[in-house]
């Protein structure tokens, strides 16, 4: 009823390509749009905002990240956490040394640093595949840990081997309040978020994921697997690298090598699972799923207490956190991106599938 | 169909689970004019669920105390939410953020038991007006409370406990000259807490003439047998163990299977609980660490919490556990937090407590010997005093020995090298206050505000 296309009709080359054909698609991601600049504001907490919306968003632009790398191009990589790291190190070095430098500048080259980086390890990826590439990107991981757990100048000297993160202007305005993190971090996850829908759209979108499909047929058909591969190699970890800046940046403020280890690689990980391979709404969906739902259950679980021994509401919240990862696995392996597909799809048809 | 009854039956889940909640939601109304609220951050799950739980329960156990027994500070009824965060630091500022606003005037202090959430949340709760207490661990620098105007590493911070630990081991050996040429390993986490000390025994080896290999345990420090053989290899005088959780028990084992002596280990008082010395059975038996409060259920306090406490089944922990020394150590929090919210409360009236009132209170608090006899905590928590240059306001610690069944208290309390260690927490403080832009606060301590 109110999700139906009559009358929608694509009269030109550039309706056809929009990337939200449907009307409805459209005014819906105008709402959500308006909804982060006035909405959130008006209406969220400054616990919401600081505790939830800021996470979550930072946690969507890494797994988009992996997801280019892992669900588009088909490299599986457990080395994602490494990439935040060297994006949120080289920040902290850019900030700290080069204090003239803007920040969004700082951000933006961290990126590339750490597209470097990606570009290097991923360059073995040429000659191993599947698991055994996960492996060399687990190096890469643990690499990182020993290299700023080690040497002292990567955290400007620091006894501790803990960053304290510089204050932030933007055009001399001090970026201080939880809004004013929020609203940095939500212009990087819209813009990149966009930038990345368009980049799968594109050439070099379909050349990933015809090496994901087949790379042998991909080869045959003219695509470079040593630059296809590498490509996503680096916009992946530049995303990572984004993400992990922002990380230190605007949600803890104060990093250590810890902070980016294994199990944050995996976390990306389950979240590119989670929400759906080859999908940015996916990511989205990811994010808030391992992000947001832990913390939503955990309040929930408050709610219970003086009535349950304090110590069970906790392993509650990791009881049915893990039994919904189990749940939604089941009802839709390919993740929870495909369900709203399904929905949509259903939603076409309804009142009169056929 | 399969997937449908699936979801029919998750939804009808979450409808009942929401139904459930409502009577809890309907609990028994209270004013807010007449409490006082106290946030409680701690981990029960995860690899240091003992220290955490234990923690969490003495201090819970305390303030319940103080309600059953008292009514409350002056007729205020403290009353606290816990968030666990299962000592990730992620989940530690969420645990801050949720819980900083509850309470009339939001929350006044926190807790955080954790190197890597004190550490992020020192910026934040400066500009949030709340107070943060680390009490006996770091960061080590906001000792100089004109640059860290609302951290507290109170009663004891690492660096200075590292120099008791050295002053203990030259007391074993017959004085400060016989350190020279010795050989004395720290055994540490690879994480910040445990790299915080590293600077401090460089220095303290520079000054005496020892010799100090630092060798790192990676994370959690399951496996230390590599690390044990260097250890075998280099032959030290004294291992310092500085670990947390697991890591701290395993060097035990391992350095009986070398026959290292267990009595020439000097452990950090996070590896000094029973959590820690019962799992490596009789391996533990002589092993030393440093602390800055007794155990035992021998104490007025303790005996008052059983009575009014565990005595009404409103305990917060297992019964078994009171008395342990994470629990003591919650005790002793306990104590710190309720003086500093009583020293408030004289000079604001008699009422829930700010921040900034908390702040005020805590930066003027001389909690002396006699006030601590009158709570019935001797030994419980030290007598200390704060003032603006010096947030911490002890320094001393006591050295204790397992032995096999319990923690007996070895030696008096032992005074830190504060020549050595107060020009490194200046030079840190002041490295801080550069990057960060903060300008030291110049007043006058002890009854007026610190500027």
């Amino acid at each position: 009823m109110l999700y139906r296309e009559t009358g929608q009709f694509k009269t030109s080359y550039k309706g056809d390509m929009a990337i939200f054909t449907i009307r409805q698609d459209r005014w819906a991601l105008i709402a959500v749009l308006v909804f982060v600049v006035i909405g959130v504001p008006l209406i969220a907490s400054q616990h919401v905002i600081a505790g939830y919306l800021v996470p979550f968003l930072i946690w969507s632009l890494a797994a988009i990240g992996l997801n280019i790398l892992t669900g588009y191009t088909g490299q599986l990589s457990l080395g994602h956490g490494a990439f935040m790291a060297v994006g949120a190190y080289s920040a902290y070095n850019l900030a700290s040394r080069v204090p003239e430098l803007p920040i969004i500048l700082v951000f933006l080259l961290a990126g590339l640093i750490a597209a470097v980086f990606g570009i290097l390890v991923g360059s073995p990826s040429l000659r191993i595949k599947g698991f055994y590439l996960a492996v060399a990107t687990l190096a890469a991981q643990f690499f990182v840990e020993w290299v700023f757990a080690t040497y002292p100048w990567f955290v400007g000297g620091a006894a501790s081997m803990v960053i304290d993160t510089p204050p932030m202007d933007i055009f001399g305005y001090r970026i201080s309040s939880h809004l004013d993190n929020y609203y940095l971090v939500a212009g990087f996850v819209v813009v990149g978020a966009l930038f990345a829908k368009n980049l799968v759209r594109s050439e070099i979108g379909r050349a990933w994921m015809a090496i994901r499909d087949m790379d042998v047929a991909a080869e045959v058909i003219g695509i470079r697997p040593l630059y296809t591969k590498l490509s996503a190699f680096a916009v992946s970890s530049f995303y990572g690298g984004v993400a992990g800046a922002l990380y230190a940046f605007c949600y803890v403020k104060s990093v250590d090598f810890t902070a980016f280890d294994l199990f944050v690689s995996l976390k990306v990980l389950f979240m590119v699972i989670i929400g759906g391979m080859g999908s940015i709404l996916g990511c989205f969906l990811g994010a808030a799923f391992i992000v947001i739902l832990p913390i939503v259950l955990n309040e929930i679980a408050h709610l219970f207490a003086g009535q349950v021994p304090s110590a069970l509401l906790t392993n509650l919240e990791h009881m049915i956190f893990g039994g919904l990862i189990i749940f939604f696995l089941i009802v839709e392996p390919h993740g929870l991106a495909r369900l709203w597909t399904t929905m949509k799809e259903k939603l076409r048809l309804w009142p009169f599938p056929h | 169909m399969k997937i449908k009854k699936l979801v029919v039956a998750f939804c009808s889940g979450l409808v009942l689970g929401a139904f459930s909640i409502v009577p809890a939601m309907a609990a028994d109304e209270s004013d807010p004019n007449k409490e006082q609220f106290i946030p409680v951050l701690t981990y029960k799950t995860g690899p240091f669920a003992a220290g955490g739980s234990g923690f969490a329960g003495g201090m819970e156990d305390y303030m319940t105390l103080l309600n059953n027994r008292d009514g409350g500070i002056n007729g205020i009824k403290l009353v606290w939410e816990e968030c666990d965060y299962g000592y990730n630091t992620e989940r530690g500022v969420e645990c801050y953020e949720r819980l900083k606003g509850k309470g009339l005037k939001g929350a006044p202090v926190f807790q955080p038991l954790s190197t890597g959430v004190t550490y992020a949340l020192l910026e934040r709760a400066a500009a949030d007006k709340i107070t943060l207490i680390f009490l006996g661990y770091g960061r080590t620098d906001a000792t100089q409370g004109r640059v860290f105007p609302w951290g507290f590493p109170a009663v004891t911070n690492y660096w200075n406990q590292s120099t008791t630990k050295l002053a203990f081991i030259a007391q074993q050996e017959g004085g400060f000259d016989k350190l020279k040429g010795m050989k004395i390993v720290n055994l540490h986490l690879k994480h910040p807490y445990g790299i915080e000390t590293i600077p401090v025994w460089n220095a303290m080896a520079a000054k005496f003439g020892f010799e100090v290999t630092h060798i790192p345990v990676p994370w959690p420090g399951i496996d230390q047998k590599s690390l044990w053989l260097q250890i075998r290899k280099i032959q030290p005088n004294y291992v310092i163990n500085r670990n947390w959780g697991i890591s701290c028990t395993v060097p035990l084992k391992e350095a009986a299977r070398i026959g290292f002596p267990s009595d020439h280990i000097i452990g950090v008082w996070w590896c000094g609980a029973e959590e820690d010395a019962i799992p490596a059975g009789a391996a533990a038996k002589g092993y030393i660490t440093s602390a800055f409060h007794g155990t035992g259920t021998d104490f007025p306090v303790i005996q008052d919490i059983f009575q009014h406490v565990y005595g009404v089944m409103k305990g917060n922990i297992a019964m078994t556990r009171v008395g342990s020394v994470y629990y003591l150590r919650g005790i002793s929090a306990g104590i710190i937090t309720t003086e500093v919210i009583r020293k408030a409360q004289e000079k604001y009236g008699v009422g829930p407590i700010s921040g900034e009132e908390f702040r005020w209170a805590m930066e003027n608090l001389d909690l002396t010997a006699e006030r601590i006899a009158e709570l019935g905590a001797t030994n419980v928590v030290p007598p200390f005093k704060i003032t603006c240059d010096d947030h911490e306001g002890g320094g001393a610690t006591f050295f204790q020995q397992w032995d096999g069944s319990g923690w007996k208290k070895i030696t008096d309390w032992i005074q830190p090298l504060d020549d050595i260690t107060r020009p490194m927490i200046e030079a840190s403080a002041a490295k801080y206050a550069e990057e960060k832009g903060i300008t030291p606060r110049s007043g006058m301590s002890m009854g007026t505000d610190c500027g």
